[in-house]
C-alpha cells in the first residue's frame, strides 16, 4: 500500500491531540488553582452581604408608658457595577429625583466602590418603597435594606432623649462596631445608653442571580449572624408629669427637675423651650436642626444640665448648715435687720427684728445671712478668712455644688463655687475678707448652680443630710440597674442640723414667701430665689421637696428673666408638686395663669 | 443471528464506554447548571435536563439502529446521504426559521432542527467515500479539487445561514487531509497563518510586515544562497506579507462589529466585561473559582443563577469547572483526549480505506469541537458557538454526533469482512 508511511501519522495527530489537551490542563490548573482572584469574582458576583441593623431599644416612663419606639424606613442601596440598562427616568419618577441627581448619585457611588454597596438614598417612607417593591426586578444593582427610625408618640422629653445621627469619621476612627452610614445615639440618654439601646448588628448573605433576584441564602444562612435588638430602657421619669412640666413651662425660658429624694431617681427633667422629639428624626433633621440652632431663644440648649444660674436666696440654707456646723450659728443664735437700710447687704422684705435662724430663712434676711457668712469666714478656730473660706467652700461642694453630679444624663456642667486661689488671683493673696465675697452670702457673685444640681440639693434637704446621685433609668431590659455611680453621698453635716433648716424651710410655706401657693393637705419644705443677672431682669428661682415629713418628691425650677421666686418658679413648683402626688390639680387658676403666661 | 453475536463480540467497547460516560457527565451537568428547585427531579421533562434524558435515549436508539444497519449501507449511499443534506442544507436557506441570528433551523413543533449538524457527518462520509475509490491518482487536479469542493460546499451553505461557528467545523477536515498524504508542511503553514494573523491583529500589519523583512534577511545568511533558494525566500516573504496585508484589509472590511470585538476581547485588546468580554470573563471566573476540587455537586453558584449565558450548551464546561474544580475537568479532559486517541488508533487497524478516513475524520470533527468549545470557555479561543460533543445540551448535536461515532463503530464492527 502506497499509504504504508503516511500511517506513521497516526504519531503526529495522537501528539497534537495530547499537546492541546495538556495545555488546556495547564491553563486550567492556572484559573484554577494558582489563580484564586475568579473565586473572589464569583462571590463578588453572587453574595450580598445585608447588614441586618438590629431596633433600638424601646424607652418606657417609670409607669411603663411607651415614650420613644421605631418606625421601618428603608434606605436605597446601589451596587453600581450591576446597574444596567435600567429605565432611568422610570427610577427617577418613582423616586421622585431628577435625572440630573440620579448622575450624581451613580457617579458618588461608583467613586466610593464599583463593587461595594452603596447609600443611593436613605429613609424611603414605605409608601415610596411600597411602589418601589414591585418594580425593583426591573433595576438590577439596586437594593434596600430596612431600617429604623425614632419615633415618639407623645411630643416630650426632647433634651432627656437626645437624639440619634449617622457616625461620623471621628466615631469610626475610635470605635470599630460602627461603619459608614450605621446610626448611633448622639446626645442625652440615647448618647448616655448607646451600648444598651443600640444592641449587636447581624449580618445576612444572601445569594442573587444575575437578574439581581434573591435566590437563596449563602451556605444555608451558616455564616449569617443575627442581629439582636438594643435593651429597652425603663426610666424613672413620670410622662405624666413630665408633660405637665412642659405645659407649664411653654413660653418660658428656663428649666424644671424633679427627683424622688430616696433615690435619687429623676421624675422629670425639662428644658424649656422645648421642641418636639420628631422633628429630629430621618430625612426633615437637618432641616429642622438649622432653624433650631438660629432660634434666638435656644431650644436645644439643655437648660437642665447646661444652664447656669446664680441660686439667689435658694443657697441661703447652704451657708445656715455650714455655720451650725462649724459652731458660729445656733438655733439661739439673733441677728438684728435694719430693712431696706441694712448695710452691706439690705434687707428687701419687711420682718421682725432681731431675728433667728427660722425667720431668717422663712422671711429669707439678707442681713441674718450676711452675718452668719461673716461669721463663717472670720471664725477664731481656724487661721484667717482664707483657711475658713476653704473649709466653708468643702461644705458646699460635699451638698453637691460645683462638680458634675455624675448622672446617667448627657453632658452635665459644673456649675462654680469659686475657689480660694480664684480670689487670689482677683485680689492678691491675703487682701481678701470676708466683706470682699459678701455676695456669695446671699447666693450671688461668682457661684452658679444648674437647675439639677438645684433639685439634687432640694432631695439632700428632703433626706436630711444625702443624696443619691440623680439618674433617669431605672430598668435596663429586665434587669433592674445596678450602677455603683448612683451612690449615697453624704453631706456630712448632721441630721439635727438639718432638720433646722427644714424646719425654716417649712414655715417658708406656711407663714413666708410661699404661703399664697400652699397645697391642701400637702406640708411643702421650700425657698425662693430672685437671682440678679447680668442678662436682664432677676431668674425667678424656686427649690422645695413635699411632703415634709415623708418625702417623695424634690424638685428645682427655674424661669428665666422672669423676676420674683415666688412669682413663676415658685407656683410652677407647687402645681407640679401637687400633680405628682394627688394626680391632678385642684387650683386651675394658677395652673391656666403659669400656662397661658408667654415671657419671651 | 451470526452477525447480531458478531457484533456483541466485535464491538469496540472502550469506545462505547467513553461515549456512555461522556453522555451521562454531560446530563449530570446540564441538571446541575441549570437545576431548578421547583422541578428538582432529574427526569423533569419540563426542563432541559428531563428533555436531555429523551435525547440520550433516542441517541442510544439511533446508535443501535446505526449498528443494526449493513456496514456497506453507509459507504454505498455515501453520496446520496450528502446530496440529501445539501438540499436540505439548502432548504433550511429557504424555508429555515431564525433562532438567535442563525437562520438554520427548522422548527417542527416544539423541537427545533438544525440541519448542520447532519451535515458533519454526511460530508464525512462522502469525503471518506471518494478517497477510498479505486483510481485515486494523488497528482491529479480533481484528487485536489473535489475533496476541497466536498468540504467547502456545506460549509459555504452554513457560512450563508449565518452560522460562522459550524462553518469553520469543516475546516477540521484539513486533518483528514493530512492522513491522506497532504504535506505535514500545510499543517505548519496552517499554525504559521494563524501566528501572523494573531499577531497582525495585535501589533498591527506593519510592525508584523517589517517583523517578516528582518525574519527573511536572518535567514538569507543562514541558508544556501543559492538562486533557488533565494526565489523561495523571496516568494515566502511576498506570500507572508501579502498575507498580512490581507488579514488586515478583511477584518477592517468583512468582519462583523461583535466579531471584532470578540477578537479583540480575546487578544486582549478590549476590556470590555459588560459587553463582549461578559460571556468569557464570567465562564472564567465560574471555571476559576471552582479551584481544586470544585464547590461541590449543585453548589455552583456562576451556572446556576445564570452569570454564565448558555450554560447549559455553548458553555456547559463552566459547570464542571465551577462544581468539579480542576479534578473534575481534568477527568472530561483526559476522557475525550483518550476517546480521540483510541478512535485514530481503531481507524488505523481498518483494512478498508473507506473507514479509516471516516475514523479520522470522525477524530477531526470531535477534536475541533473539543478545542474550540473548552478554549474559548478558558479564554484561549475566541467565542464561537458551537456545542462540546455529547455534553452540551440538545437534541441534533447529540443525534448527530451519536450517529456520526456509531457509524465508525458499526465500521468497525464489520472490519475484517469489509476491504
Amino acid at each position: 500500500m502506497a499509504n504504508k508511511s503516511l500511517a506513521s501519522r497516526k504519531q503526529t495527530v495522537i501528539a497534537i491531540f495530547v499537546a492541546v489537551g495538556f495545555v488546556y490542563l495547564l491553563r486550567l490548573f492556572y484559573l484554577q488553582v494558582i489563580d484564586d482572584s475568579y473565586e473572589l469574582s464569583a462571590n463578588n458576583n453572587v453574595l450580598r452581604y445585608v447588614t441586618q441593623y438590629p431596633a433600638r431599644g424601646l424607652i418606657y416612663d417609670r409607669n411603663g408608658k411607651l415614650l420613644v419606639y421605631n418606625e421601618a424606613v428603608y434606605d436605597l442601596m446601589v451596587l453600581p457595577r450591576q446597574v444596567k440598562d435600567i429605565d432611568t427616568l422610570e427610577f427617577c419618577r418613582l423616586l421622585d429625583i431628577t435625572p440630573e441627581g440620579f448622575r450624581q448619585r451613580i457617579k458618588k457611588a461608583r467613586d466610593y466602590s464599583r463593587y461595594k454597596p452603596s447609600l443611593f438614598e436613605k429613609q424611603l417612607s414605605k409608601e415610596t418603597y411600597g411602589y418601589l417593591e414591585e418594580k425593583m426586578y426591573r433595576f438590577p444593582g439596586f437594593f434596600v435594606q430596612p431600617r429604623t427610625l425614632r419615633k415618639y408618640p407623645t411630643p416630650i422629653g426632647a433634651h432627656l432623649f437626645g437624639y440619634v445621627g449617622e457616625v461620623n469619621q471621628t466615631i469610626i476612627d475610635k470605635n470599630p462596631y460602627y461603619k459608614p452610614g450605621d446610626y448611633v445615639g448622639i446626645s442625652g440618654i440615647e448618647k448616655t445608653y448607646e451600648e444598651e439601646l443600640r444592641g449587636i448588628k447581624g449580618i445576612k448573605i444572601k445569594m442573587v442571580d444575575v437578574h439581581n433576584r434573591e435566590v437563596g441564602s449563602f451556605q444555608n444562612g451558616f455564616y449569617d449572624t443575627i442581629a439582636e435588638m438594643g435593651k429597652d430602657l425603663y426610666l424613672s421619669i413620670d410622662a405624666t408629669l413630665q408633660e405637665y412640666g412642659e405645659r407649664l413651662m411653654q413660653g418660658k425660658m428656663g428649666s424644671i427637675v424633679a427627683i424622688e429624694p430616696s433615690t435619687g431617681e429623676i421624675l422629670a427633667f425639662l428644658s424649656s423651650p422645648a421642641y418636639d422629639p420628631n422633628l429630629l428624626v430621618g430625612r426633615v433633621r437637618g432641616k429642622n436642626f438649622g432653624l433650631l440652632l438660629q432660634d434666638p431663644v435656644k431650644p436645644l440648649l439643655n437648660r437642665a444640665l447646661m444652664g447656669q444660674y446664680p441660686p439667689g436666696s435658694t443657697f441661703k440654707m447652704v451657708n445656715d448648715l455650714v455655720g451650725l456646723k462649724e459652731g458660729v450659728l445656733t438655733t439661739s443664735t439673733r441677728y438684728s435687720c435694719q430693712g431696706p437700710g441694712s448695710s452691706p447687704i439690705r434687707c428687701t422684705h419687711n420682718h421682725q427684728s432681731p431675728l433667728d435662724i427660722y425667720t431668717a430663712i422663712q422671711q429669707s434676711c439678707n442681713p441674718f445671712h450676711w452675718q452668719v457668712y461673716r461669721s463663717i469666714l472670720s471664725n477664731p478656730r481656724h487661721k484667717g478668712t482664707r483657711e475658713n473660706y476653704v473649709i466653708w467652700r468643702d461644705h458646699v461642694m460635699n451638698m453637691g455644688f460645683g462638680h458634675k453630679l455624675g448622672s446617667d444624663t448627657d453632658a452635665e456642667l459644673a456649675g462654680n463655687i469659686p475657689s480660694a486661689e480664684s480670689f487670689d488671683a482677683i485680689y492678691g493673696k491675703g487682701r481678701w475678707t470676708s466683706m470682699t465675697v459678701r455676695s456669695l452670702s446671699i447666693g450671688q457673685g461668682e457661684i452658679l448652680v444648674t437647675p439639677l444640681q438645684l433639685a439634687n440639693y432640694g432631695a439632700l434637704m428632703a433626706n436630711r443630710g444625702y443624696y443619691i446621685v440623680p439618674h433617669v433609668v431605672k430598668h435596663i431590659g429586665e434587669k433592674s440597674i445596678d450602677d455603683k455611680r448612683f451612690k449615697k453621698v453624704t453631706s456630712g453635716i448632721s441630721t439635727s442640723s438639718f432638720e433646722i433648716v427644714v424646719e425654716g424651710m417649712r414655715q417658708v410655706a406656711t407663714l413666708g414667701t410661699a404661703r399664697w401657693y400652699q397645697i391642701k393637705d400637702i406640708t411643702m419644705c421650700g425657698k425662693t430665689g430672685t437671682a440678679e443677672n447680668p442678662h436682664g431682669k432677676d431668674h425667678s428661682l424656686f427649690m422645695a421637696f413635699a411632703p415634709a415629713d415623708n418625702p417623695v418628691i424634690a424638685i428645682a425650677v427655674v424661669v428665666e428673666n422672669a423676676g420674683f421666686g415666688s412669682t413663676w418658679a415658685l407656683p410652677i413648683a407647687s402645681l407640679m408638686i401637687e400633680k405628682y402626688i394627688n394626680g391632678e390639680v385642684s387650683r386651675t387658676q394658677i395652673e391656666e395663669n403659669m400656662i397661658n403666661k408667654r415671657l419671651y | 443471528m451470526i452477525e447480531r453475536n458478531n457484533i456483541l463480540n466485535d464491538i469496540d467497547w472502550k469506545l462505547v464506554v467513553l461515549y456512555l460516560l461522556l453522555v451521562i457527565m454531560g446530563w449530570i451537568n446540564i441538571y446541575a447548571a441549570v437545576y431548578n428547585e421547583d422541578h428538582s427531579s432529574i427526569f423533569d421533562l419540563s426542563q432541559s435536563y428531563g428533555r436531555q434524558m429523551i435525547w440520550i435515549i433516542t441517541s442510544l436508539f439511533l446508535g443501535l439502529v446505526v449498528l443494526l444497519t449493513d456496514a456497506r449501507f453507509f459507504s454505498t449511499f455515501a453520496y446520496l446521504i450528502y446530496g440529501l443534506t445539501i438540499l436540505l442544507l439548502l432548504a433550511v436557506l429557504a424555508f429555515g426559521t431564525e433562532i438567535s441570528g442563525s437562520k438554520s433551523w427548522f422548527q417542527i413543533g416544539n423541537f427545533a432542527i438544525q440541519p448542520a449538524e447532519f451535515g458533519k457527518f454526511a460530508t464525512n462520509l462522502a469525503l471518506a467515500r471518494f478517497f477510498s475509490g479505486q483510481h485515486i491518482n494523488v497528482k491529479a487536479f480533481r484528487t485536489r479539487f473535489i475533496p476541497l469542493a466536498i468540504i467547502g460546499l456545506p460549509a459555504l451553505l452554513i457560512l450563508l445561514q449565518n452560522d460562522t461557528g459550524s462553518a469553520l467545523v469543516y475546516s477540521a477536515f484539513i486533518l483528514v487531509l493530512y492522513r491522506m498524504g497532504l504535506s505535514g508542511n500545510f499543517l505548519l503553514a496552517g499554525v504559521m497563518f494563524i501566528i501572523m494573523a494573531l499577531s497582525t491583529l495585535m501589533v498591527g500589519y506593519l510592525y508584523v510586515a517589517i517583523a517578516l523583512v528582518i525574519l527573511a534577511g536572518l535567514l538569507f545568511f543562514f541558508i544556501k544562497r543559492n538562486r533557488r533558494n533565494i526565489i523561495n525566500l523571496v516568494a515566502l516573504l511576498m506570500l507572508g506579507i501579502g498575507f498580512v496585508f490581507s488579514v488586515n484589509y478583511a477584518v477592517d472590511n468583512f468582519l462583523g462589529a461583535h466579531q471584532k470585538t470578540r477578537i479583540n476581547v480575546l487578544l486582549g485588546k478590549e476590556l470590555d466585561l459588560r459587553g463582549a468580554g461578559y460571556n468569557v470573563n464570567q465562564s472564567k471566573i465560574a471555571i476559576g473559582s471552582g479551584g481544586f476540587s470544585g464547590k461541590g455537586f449543585l453548589n455552583g453558584t456562576q451556572t446556576k443563577y445564570n452569570f454564565v449565558p448558555e450554560q447549559s450548551t455553548d458553555f456547559i464546561f463552566c459547570t464542571v469547572g465551577e462544581e468539579w474544580g480542576f479534578l473534575g475537568s481534568m477527568v472530561v479532559i483526559v476522557l475525550f483526549i483518550l476517546l480521540l486517541t483510541r478512535i485514530v488508533i481503531v481507524a488505523e487497524r481498518q483494512r478498508s480505506d473507506f473507514s479509516r478516513i471516516y475514523g479520522y475524520g470522525v477524530a477531526a470533527i470531535l477534536f475541533f469541537h473539543f478545542v474550540i468549545n473548552i478554549g474559548m470557555t478558558i479564554g484561549l479561543v475566541p467565542v464561537i458557538g458551537i456545542p462540546l460533543p455529547f455534553f452540551s445540551y440538545g437534541g441534533s448535536s447529540l443525534w448527530s454526533f451519536t450517529i456520526l461515532l456509531f457509524i465508525f463503530i458499526k465500521q468497525d464492527v464489520r472490519r475484517n469482512a469489509l476491504l
